[in-house]
């Protein structure tokens, strides 16, 4: 059984995998090794957590707004989350996701930090504006 | 949010496909703050341009986009001095990625410019639309200039420059330009007081947007250096220099409030954050008369500004000092891990944590004593 979520498109795309879900706010510069794709900020909860091709679940981003370029360095490295989902993004991430081409979806119908499962499969559709949960 | 049938022509991609990324992201942000169309702006201003801020994540994405920019456009302060970059001990790797950052920047039609105060190389209008993000220059375009702008993150700033619009929200719109603050003070302030003032009230305001009454009115180069360190210790982008309205809140400094000044031996002495206007660089120039520097002692300012002040800056260098372009303080790898002393509320906010320094704060005339004192 798949469970449908409707959300706010900022990033178009369709992008699925296993998900990493944390309820803290994420840095990208100095949070995130570009070149390996894990996170590294000492005082992240995911610290040590890569999230090369997953389903980043977090609330928003933090931080300078260089970030939005490690993004980019990620995608080209091929470390990028195959999809971000946001509770409520903002400008950082917004950005590093729309010059990256990473599908980045926000304001969900229900609080998605809680809704997803840690490593389910998650699918994010950013063409039409849902993502999909195994239930 | 409302498109025009040539903005939605551009996000389509008719225009090429980094104009449509650019427009992407000014339709996106205006979706995430509310913004019901895009403004127009004059000019832009774009912050992420010290290697050592950007590093290679940025230098690849520049190296990759291509185009135009549409409005006049300016940089933010690189890593070193276009020229005296040796002097500065700054070794050639660095300066061979800076430069290639810089050459990016100008094959989009970018002035390299570097500076955090664009302001004085071309003022904009009251009332004009403008995508700037040293949020420094934010604060003076905002408070002291009547402009409009938001405090952009150097990415949206770039977008903004190459398709000509941003979104209209946040302190493009009048509901927004208004105090929610008043900051009272009833003794008399000068200079760089009005630095260590703004480091003070930016940690207690934070986001808002506050309105001051000062016993006298203080003057351009002291509205610079308040807002400048509001901006870094707090995130305000606008302030009022007179109260204008019924706050909701009032907060009453004393001054044992603001005395954060201390005295203690610097490595290097550092003036010019924000880049120093003529009238600072002559103060700067009468207070080293007769004076030879003991200890390091550089004085950061535009490109513009020196060009327009040789006489004052021969002064000046003729104590041992030295005055450098292009770069400042905070964003060049030179005054790293050192005893630095500063008259800036701003860099005092930084300095420890973008350059590993420990860092105090004095007045302009008790810096170049300090500079001056073996």
């Amino acid at each position: 059984m798949l469970k449908r979520i409707k959300g706010r498109i900022i990033a178009k795309g369709i992008g699925e995998g296993p998900a990493v879900v944390t309820h803290q706010p994420l840095s990208f510069l100095g949070g995130v090794d570009p070149k390996e794709g894990v996170i590294t900020d000492p005082h992240h909860e995911l610290r040590g957590t890569s999230i090369a091709g997953t389903v980043l679940a977090f609330p928003q981003g933090k931080g300078s707004t260089v970030g939005s370029y490690v993004l980019y360095q990620l995608k080209r490295n091929d470390k990028a989350p195959a999809a971000i989902i946001n509770a409520s993004s903002e400008t950082i991430v917004a950005v590093g996701a729309i010059i990256s081409n990473i599908p980045l979806i926000d304001k969900l119908e229900v609080d998605p930090i809680a809704a997803i499962k840690p490593g389910s499969h998650v699918l994010v559709n950013c063409v039409e504006g849902f993502i999909e949960l195994e239930k | 949010m409302h498109l025009t049938r040539d903005e939605e022509d551009v996000l389509a991609g008719e225009s090429g496909a980094v104009k449509q990324k650019s427009m992407e992201i000014l339709v996106a942000l205006g979706d995430i703050y509310n913004a019901e169309r895009l403004v127009p702006i004059e000019s832009a201003q774009i912050a992420g341009v010290s290697y050592k801020t950007i590093g290679e994540a940025g230098l690849e994405y520049l190296t990759d986009l291509s185009g135009k920019v549409v409005v006049p456009t300016m940089l933010n302060p690189m890593g070193m001095d276009r020229y005296k970059w040796r002097e500065m001990g700054i070794n050639e790797t660095f300066v061979e990625r800076q430069l290639a950052i810089i050459r990016r920047y100008e094959m989009l039609g970018i002035d390299a410019q570097c500076t955090c105060t664009p302001y004085y190389v071309s003022a904009p209008r009251a009332g004009a639309h403008l995508s700037w993000a040293e949020s420094s220059a934010v604060s003076y375009a905002n408070s002291v200039l009547g402009a409009r702008t938001n405090r952009e993150g150097g990415p949206s700033a770039l977008a903004a420059a190459l398709v000509g619009k941003t979104p209209n929200y946040g302190y493009h719109r009048d509901e927004n330009r208004v105090p929610d603050i008043s900051v009272r003070i009833d003794f008399p302030l000068a200079g760089s007081d009005f630095g260590a003032l703004g480091y003070i009230v930016g940690k207690m305001v934070k986001s808002q947007v506050p309105q001051f009454s000062f016993v006298a009115p203080p003057n351009a180069d002291e509205l610079k250096a308040l807002g400048a360190a509001m901006a870094a210790s707090g995130s305000v982008a606008l302030f009022f220099p007179k109260e204008r309205a019924m706050p909701r809140e009032i907060i009453e400094l004393g001054r044992s409030d603001v005395d954060i000044y201390s005295s203690s031996e610097p490595d290097v002495v550092v003036l010019g954050c924000p880049h120093c206007s003529r009238s600072e660089l002559a103060d700067i120039a009468r207070l080293l008369e007769g004076r030879t520097v003991a200890r390091p002692l550089w004085i950061c300012t535009s490109r513009f500004v020196a060009d327009r002040s040789s006489s004052v800056i021969s002064s000046i260098e003729a104590s041992g000092a030295r005055v450098i372009c292009d770069t400042c303080m905070i964003v060049s790898p030179a005054f790293e891990k050192q005893r630095m002393m500063v008259n800036s509320g701003k860099a005092l906010e930084y300095g420890p944590s973008l350059c590993n320094s420990h860092t105090f704060m004095g007045t302009t005339a008790n810096c170049i004593t300090a500079a001056c004192t073996a």
